[in-house]
């Protein structure tokens, strides 16, 4: 009896005190990669008309998934609001965040997160009806303002409105929708969050044309995915997976001409597809034709933003600097060697 | 103990401790204790080493560091240059006045939907009825997100007080605007001499207490009551109505204005704020109602018939027969509702007001990424307001039957 007692409590402490070292396992292990996304998104994590997660963020997962399983569909997706984000994450529940998260100094270190990259460059933005007729962001003295909770942009806005002389009413809100409600409903005069989020719920609304996004950009917002510390092959095959989409964009690799490259002579190309002779991607534990699947999946960076948040999405976000450095943007991974 | 008979003759053996009844009540404790103290610490050593794991440490540092985030209900000087300690004084503060607030407003509605229950008209009663079960029988969040829905959705956003021929028109001679951000009223604006006002209503107040006592003392020593209400409302009004005007009204009351997107000046109160206090107001009195019948209907039938037979109206056998003694009864169970309504303000986000959940637990826990800590911090505020709130009714109530007694 005695035994027994002390048996179930050893197992539960060793239960318990699981450590997260060995993700990349406990992944394999479980058969499907969970990934905590946006509830509720548009062009960045949503659910289509036939039930289907679809998005920006999405589409990374699926790459991330087809990469080490090399099926895109291994994958459950968790919606996790902002403010439960980074609780989640450490707590074990996701394996990875990718939920258009703003990488800053705090967050990487007294979050103890590790930001695997930026997949967005995105910047901070106010939505208004056109009949309020305000043009600019330095109109906004006195406004109420509709702001999710636990984010960058509650700061940011803090700090704008401090810098620029100019007093608001904050309304806290805790997530896109609810936010979108208040400001439909009138209680707030303007909706402040990502840029590119104000895009694609503007798209979203009944008249889009009734609403307005200021042309002004008051932050900085580096969005992308991230791990916890503590399991540095995690991460860098999380990052690996990022910079290979980006690197198959400036190649040329697309999900439709991807299996034409066997008689390159660019030696990267096959090292990232995995048909040339070195098997580079053993380093981090993943099969030769990793990459292989993961642009297969979806396709490239800029096929995922055409798809996702460019003219076939219908959300019309502009590449601008979210383009490859070969066109002007900053886009630019290190090489796959 | 149940062989008190026999002394111990055999020696002590240590299979004793759970076959002879004389031990085995006090082992078994503890044991229990044993194994509870194992699960506490297993709990708790479980947690250092998970959090080292994270490489994550406890501190309480982040109080003082500048929060950067703004309020917008804020009792206390705060900017978002204050610390996040400042930010979770500002949350507490608002809490404290919806629980504040909340309570006073659930035992008004509560003690009349209570005894109005007992109504012998037939509709009253039922009216009444359906209130407390409505209110009752569904969750409180939803009741919190329907008033906010009532709140914003059919009130007119403050634009539309704009123009020549507004769509919406403020109330009460041009001095409350009620839109879909709040509702404002005219504020107070004290003015030289305005001390000597407050000063005035005070003695007035103290005038009562003493009035109302020396009433009590005549009433029990010749049976006369005196007219209390009356002499109170004249006491209180007058004296500080005359002084006013004599020395030239410097009270003013400033009026909210509408200057570009919303009402300035004047008192704001935010939908938020009154969606939560009322919805938890609205829930909590239904509850009360029912404890506010039970106590009345506990005190036995008996004691109204022989009141009715001294002659006594029926309104003064409820304030002077029943509700004393029922008083006994119903305030033991309204502070378990107090402390109900207290803590269910932590649903406050749900329409954006800011409570300390929402700053401490809120903001402040998810800039920082201390999510033990606030949560600690949160758990020990909730736990002293409940203690101190339960001690003074505690206290309140001792002193009071020993008095009835």
């Amino acid at each position: 009896m005695k035994k027994l007692f002390l048996g179930v409590l050893t197992a539960f402490a060793l239960a318990a005190g699981g450590t997260f070292a060995g993700t990349l396992d406990d992944v394999k292990a479980r058969g499907n990669l969970l990934c905590g996304v946006s509830t509720g998104a548009p062009g960045f994590a949503t659910v289509d008309d036939s039930g289907k997660d679809v998005g920006f963020d999405v589409d990374y997962c699926r790459a991330l998934a087809a990469a080490i399983f090399g099926d895109p569909m291994a994958v459950k997706f968790v919606g996790l609001t902002s403010a439960v984000r980074f609780t989640a994450l450490a707590a074990g529940e996701v394996d990875i965040l990718a939920r258009n998260t703003t990488w800053t100094y705090s967050r990487d270190t007294d979050l103890k997160q590790t930001f695997l990259g930026v997949n967005y460059y995105d910047g901070q933005g106010f939505m208004v009806k056109k009949e309020l007729g305000v043009k600019s962001t330095t109109e906004l003295d006195g406004a109420t303002v509709c702001i999710q909770v636990g984010t960058t942009t509650e700061l940011n806005l803090a700090d704008y409105f401090k810098e620029n002389g100019m007093s608001y009413e904050p309304v806290p809100t805790a997530d896109n929708a609810e936010s979108q409600q208040q400001y439909l409903a009138g209680a707030c005069d303007t909706y402040t969050t990502d840029a590119s989020a104000l895009h694609g719920t503007r798209v979203n609304l009944e008249n889009p044309d009734d609403h307005l996004v200021l042309p002004e950009i008051i932050s900085k917002e580096p969005l992308g995915p991230l791990v916890r510390h503590g399991d540095d092959n995690w991460a860098d095959i999380g990052r690996w997976v990022l910079n290979a989409l980006v690197i198959a964009e400036e190649k040329g690799i697309t999900k439709a001409n991807i299996d034409s490259w066997k008689d390159t002579k660019d030696a990267e190309i096959h090292r990232l597809l995995g048909t040339g002779d070195d098997d580079i991607l053993a380093m981090v534990g993943l099969p030769k034709n990793a990459m292989y699947n993961a642009i297969k999946a979806g396709g490239n960076y800029g096929e995922i933003f055409e798809n996702n948040l460019g003219a076939t999405s219908g959300i019309n976000i502009e590449r601008g600097v979210n383009a490859s450095w070969t066109k002007g943007g900053i886009l630019y991974s290190p090489p796959f060697r | 103990m149940s062989s008190p008979t026999l002394p111990p003759s055999e020696s002590f053996k240590f299979s004793m401790l759970l076959s002879d009844t004389r031990y085995r009540g006090m082992s078994l404790q503890v044991i229990t204790f044993i194994i509870f103290m194992a699960v506490f610490f297993w709990l708790v050593d479980n947690t250092i080493k998970n959090l080292a794991l994270l490489d994550k440490d406890v501190s309480f540092n982040f109080l003082w560091l500048r929060a950067g985030y703004d309020i917008n209900q804020r009792l206390i000087p705060y900017t978002s240059d204050s610390t996040h300690g400042m930010a979770a004084l500002v949350g507490i503060l608002n809490t404290l006045l919806v629980a504040f607030v909340g309570c006073i407003i659930a035992t008004v509605i509560g003690l009349f939907v209570g005894i109005l229950r007992l109504s012998k008209n037939w509709i009253v009663a039922k009216l009444m009825s359906a209130y407390i079960e409505g209110f009752r029988n569904v969750p409180v969040l939803l009741w919190i997100v329907m008033v906010f829905a009532l709140l914003t959705e059919f009130t007119p956003a403050p634009r539309a007080f704009k123009g020549a021929e507004p769509e919406a028109t403020m109330l009460f001679f041009e001095s409350v605007a009620i839109t879909n951000r709040g509702t404002y009223f005219p504020a107070p604006v004290l003015a030289e001499g305005a001390y000597w006002l407050l000063l005035c209503f005070g003695l007035s107040i103290v005038a009562v207490i003493y009035f109302i006592r020396y009433a009590n003392k005549q009433k029990k020593d010749t049976g006369k009551s005196l007219p209390t209400f009356w002499v109170s409302s004249v006491l209180i009004v007058f004296p500080t109505l005359i002084l006013f005007f004599a020395i030239g009204q410097p009270v003013s009351l400033e009026y909210p204005y509408l200057k570009g997107f919303n009402f300035k000046d004047g008192i704001h109160l935010r939908n938020s704020f009154l969606a939560l206090t009322l919805a938890l107001a609205f829930y909590t009195s239904a509850f009360i109602a029912e404890i506010v019948r039970a106590g009345i209907m506990a005190v036995s039938k008996g004691q109204s018939e022989a009141a009715a037979s001294l002659g006594l109206r029926p309104n003064k056998i409820m304030s002077l027969i029943i509700l004393p003694q029922a008083l006994r009864i119903i305030v033991p169970p309204l502070i378990s509702n107090y402390l109900n309504l207290t803590k269910n303000s932590s649903l406050a986000i749900a329409v954006g007001y800011m409570d300390v959940r929402g700053t401490l637990g809120g903001i402040t826990l998810n800039q920082t990424g201390r999510e033990l800590e606030s949560m600690l911090l949160l758990m020990g505020f909730y736990l002293a307001v409940s203690l101190l709130i339960s001690s003074f009714i505690n206290y309140f109530n001792r002193s009071f039957q020993i008095v009835v007694r």
